[in-house]
């Protein structure tokens, strides 16, 4: 009964997005206000539709329903509640269902947020986010039921992948989907825009809340997922440039870029086309990552079991959206002429070169993750990109980044200072040299990597710069105590949302470049009482105990002991976990970190001979990355509740006359 | 903005969706992206003079495949997989000679390795730095070719043995070429 109630669900919700598609659509284009004020309860009716069909697949899971195929396959009794819930959405039926959930609420959030818009633009943005929702629905409906029934029921599932059953799984799909789907919201502005042929500062205004808030979640998301192939796959690796991570990381690429190009659409009513087609990218993109990681055309570590009939599916939705939207893009573009003029060195001219540079970088990866497959369609054999390509051609573009991000907002719109700027910023530049020059000799000299100095001096340049541009807004150096207060108390959350976005990826750069350069690995053979010296520890295997029990597998558990001389200082439990259901091995790193570096110590084959394979790794500044990836998120979510964008709140001015008579 | 720059978008667009459709199409008629080519099939060993693993001991050379079917067998003590398949190969000695390739390996870890899992190959050369394993078109270990005696490789497996494989594809590949 549950899965049938899942199933006509979606079946109606599609039907619902079919109507919230059009008739919004051509009640904007007749001007007709009963059929543009359809959107709003359509747009409510399909969350709350797909909102059940999702917990009811849920349910399926939970109670583990084996009579529906998709819960056979990805399910188990044995598995804990919270895996029976990941596994949802760790398969692929599941996590379009999780898509569609995510687009309906976005769609309900405009229909309840949405009343001071325009009402033909309203209109106009449901009818596109309706017209997303029936394209991905269908995709689902026809060729990805999750609620498919099997007859006869077996008596148990195949259980999940033990990789995927992991708590870092289970939440980064969902934070992932909430960025992906969220720059739908872009999408459809921007569409809506092109069709009456108006983009102007309130639009901008409109849009910037949405794209912000979905790249505040793609940010936790590709944080997330890096972080999960960090500790369970057991390698020490935070970034491996597959794929399916590619996937996630052009569009926040783009997303940023649209995020920065949205101020200037909102502020100086300039580069409009320019934002407009970024915000068709940036969701391209989006669904783009949606195909490859299921169609299989790209060979990845981790995906969806591969089909081409859902990649043809998948692909025609991304031609229709994204060529359509292009051919709108080519007919209507002209019109969109910029008021704002300004100079090359201006706010405007740094933020450019910003979208510049991260647009240039999101076609880079895009280059590199395809080329696979332009290689081959050209005859120049089958190849994989691996990371040294991008390396060398993805990091020199976010060198000038990085230098231009601490300068841009200290110039002033429409014209800069740049002598000015510069000469405010000697201080950061000194100690960049210097933090520069003393990496290098810490690092010892000569024999050290030039790029650890050089990263190491980027993160101080921005981090500084940053600095820079905050101490002078709340007069740091120049005011009394109280003054100061005042002024960062009064400074826009915008501004804070900013400064702390900036800091944190100048952590995130300093993490890169330690965990890059400074990554020490042991791999050996060591029987028990072995040591290995490493990072001034010496790691001691001290036990190893087989048939360890688990919840769903059992595990061979090792005891080492990092020492400092005779003080045990950390003690690890790696295991190597044996899953029943399905029959694999999986590896669990134990990681202690003092929040500089991390230990990282790996369990492997025993050799026959009374030793084990172990890894030891030490991963120092790793923890930086995630870190300063959470500090950048909480920057978007402080610029967020700028009262700018906040649901009716009157603008200052006005709050405050209203205070003054009162 | 101007027409034509607002067109372009839609031509990079289709262009590469005509790429895409292109590649569904292969992987509809079974042109999978992760098979992987066998560029050396059917042509002659490259040519290539190994030391061996130590000293005293054959190394391997081109002139080794004269007149006998020889399995190359490209392997490293570091490789997992390589450590199953080993098995299985010893199975195969009475049936064709098999001959080995230590690939990026050390020779100490060679021999250590051989003497505690036994040592199936008649001959082991040691690739220290992987360039004969470029000129056989080598991805990874473990990977194994089967040539002729007249020196032609006809037969390449790029991946570690199954039972399956050596019994419906190897086995009967070796009888038919051997004289």
């Amino acid at each position: 009964m549950i899965p049938e109630t899942g199933h006509f669900a979606l079946i109606l919700a599609f039907v619902v997005a079919i109507v919230q598609g059009s008739l919004p659509m051509i009640g904007a284009h007749r001007r007709d206000p009963a059929w543009m004020a359809l959107g709003t309860p359509a747009a409510l009716c399909q969350g709350a539709l797909i909102a059940i069909a999702f917990l009811c697949l849920i349910g399926c899971y939970v109670t583990s329903d084996f009579s529906v195929l998709a819960v056979v396959e990805n399910s188990h009794t044995d598995k804990p509640l919270l895996y029976k819930i990941a596994g949802v959405w760790g398969n692929h039926e599941g996590s379009m269902v999780l898509w569609v959930f995510i687009l309906g609420l976005y769609g309900a959030a405009v229909a309840v947020f949405g009343n001071h818009l325009p009402v033909p633009l309203k209109a106009r943005v449901l009818a596109v986010q309706g017209l997303i929702g029936a394209f991905f629905l269908a995709f689902i409906l026809f060729t990805s039921n999750p609620f498919l029934r099997v007859d006869p029921a077996p008596i148990n599932g195949n259980g999940l992948n033990p990789i995927l059953q992991d708590p870092g799984l289970a939440f980064h799909p969902p934070m992932l989907y909430l960025g992906y789907v969220g720059f739908s919201m872009a999408f459809s502005f921007a569409i809506a825009a092109l069709i009456e042929g108006r983009v102007d500062a309130a639009w901008a205004r409109w849009v910037r809340p949405w794209t912000l808030a979905a790249w505040c979640a793609l940010t936790l998301g590709v944080a997330m997922g890096s972080w999960w192939a960090y500790y369970t796959l057991g390698w020490g690796g935070w970034w491996y440039w597959d794929p399916v991570e590619n996937a996630s990381f052009m569009p926040w690429l783009a997303g940023t870029a649209l995020l920065h190009s949205a101020i200037v659409a909102e502020k100086r009513e300039s580069l409009r086309a320019w934002t407009i087609l970024l915000a068709i990218l940036t969701f391209s993109l989006s669904v783009l990552g949606t195909f490859l990681v299921r169609s299989g055309i790209l060979t990845s570590v981790h995906s969806f079991a591969a089909d081409p009939a859902r990649g043809i599916f998948v692909l025609v939705i991304l031609f229709v959206l994204t060529g359509g939207s292009l051919v709108l893009f080519a007919l209507r573009a002209g019109r969109l002429t910029d008021n704002g003029l300004f100079a090359p060195i201006s706010r405007e001219g740094g933020l450019l070169l910003n979208n510049l540079l991260l647009a240039t970088g999101a076609g880079t990866v895009l280059l590199g993750t395809l080329f696979p497959m332009v290689a081959d369609a050209f005859h120049m054999g089958k190849i994989s990109v691996g990371p040294p390509f991008f390396n060398i051609v993805f990091l020199p573009l976010m060198v000038p980044l990085v230098l231009a991000m601490a300068v841009g907002p200290h110039l002033s719109w429409k014209r800069g200072d740049l002598p000015g700027v510069l000469s405010r910023l000697k201080l950061a530049a000194v100690a960049a040299v210097a933090m520069m020059v003393l990496t290098w000799v810490l690092d010892g000299g000569p024999s050290a990597v030039l790029y650890a100095a050089g990263g190491i001096g980027l993160a101080t340049w921005l981090l500084l710069g940053t600095l820079a541009e905050w101490a002078e807004r709340v007069h740091l150096f120049s005011a009394r105590p109280g003054e100061i207060w005042r002024r960062a108390i009064n400074l826009p959350r915008g501004a804070w949302g900013m400064t702390t976005a900036h800091l944190g990826l100048a952590i995130v750069i300093a993490g890169i470049t330690g965990a890059t350069a400074w990554r020490v690995e042991k791999v050996q053979v060591m029987h028990l009482g072995d040591s290995v010296d490493i990072a001034g520890l010496q790691v001691r295997l001290d036990s190893v105990e087989d048939n360890v029990p688990g919840p769903n597998y059992v595990a061979m558990r090792g005891t080492f002991t990092a020492h400092r001389g005779a003080r045990v200082v950390a003690v690890f439990h790696p295991e190597r976990r044996q899953f029943a259901q399905p029959p694999t091995t999986t590896t669990f790193a134990a990681i202690r970190t003092n929040l500089i570096g991390d230990l990282y110590v790996v369990l492997g084959e025993p050799d026959g001979d009374g030793g084990y394979v172990t890894r030891i790794y030490h991963n120092p500044m790793v923890p930086w990355i995630f870190g300063g990836a959470i500090i950048m998120t909480l920057g978007g979510l402080v610029s967020l509740s700028d009262r700018r964008f906040r649901v009716g709140a009157p603008p200052r001015a006005a709050a405050r006359l209203a205070a003054a008579k009162g | 903005m101007d027409r034509r720059t607002a067109l372009l978008p839609l031509v990079l667009f289709l262009a590469l969706a005509a790429l895409v459709v292109w590649r569904l199409v292969l992987m509809d008629r079974g042109d999978l992206p992760k098979d992987i080519p066998t560029v050396m099939l059917d042509k002659p060993v490259p040519t290539f003079d190994l030391p061996p693993v130590a000293a005293g001991q054959p190394g391997l050379s081109t002139a080794d495949f004269k007149g006998k079917v020889t399995l190359v067998n490209f392997f490293a003590t570091w490789c997992v997989p390589c450590r199953e398949e080993h098995a299985l190969l010893a199975n195969l000695t009475d049936k064709v000679a098999v001959v080995g390739i230590a690939y990026k390996d050390n020779a100490a870890a060679v021999q250590n390795y051989l003497a505690g899992q036994g040592n199936p190959y008649r001959q082991v050369g040691a690739d220290a730095d992987g360039r004969v394993a470029i000129d056989f078109g080598v991805y990874g270990v473990p990977e194994s070719y089967l040539v002729d005696g007249e020196g032609r490789i006809r037969y390449a497996w790029k991946k570690p043995f199954t039972p399956e494989e050596i019994r419906t594809r190897l086995l009967p590949l070796v009888a038919a070429l051997t004289p």
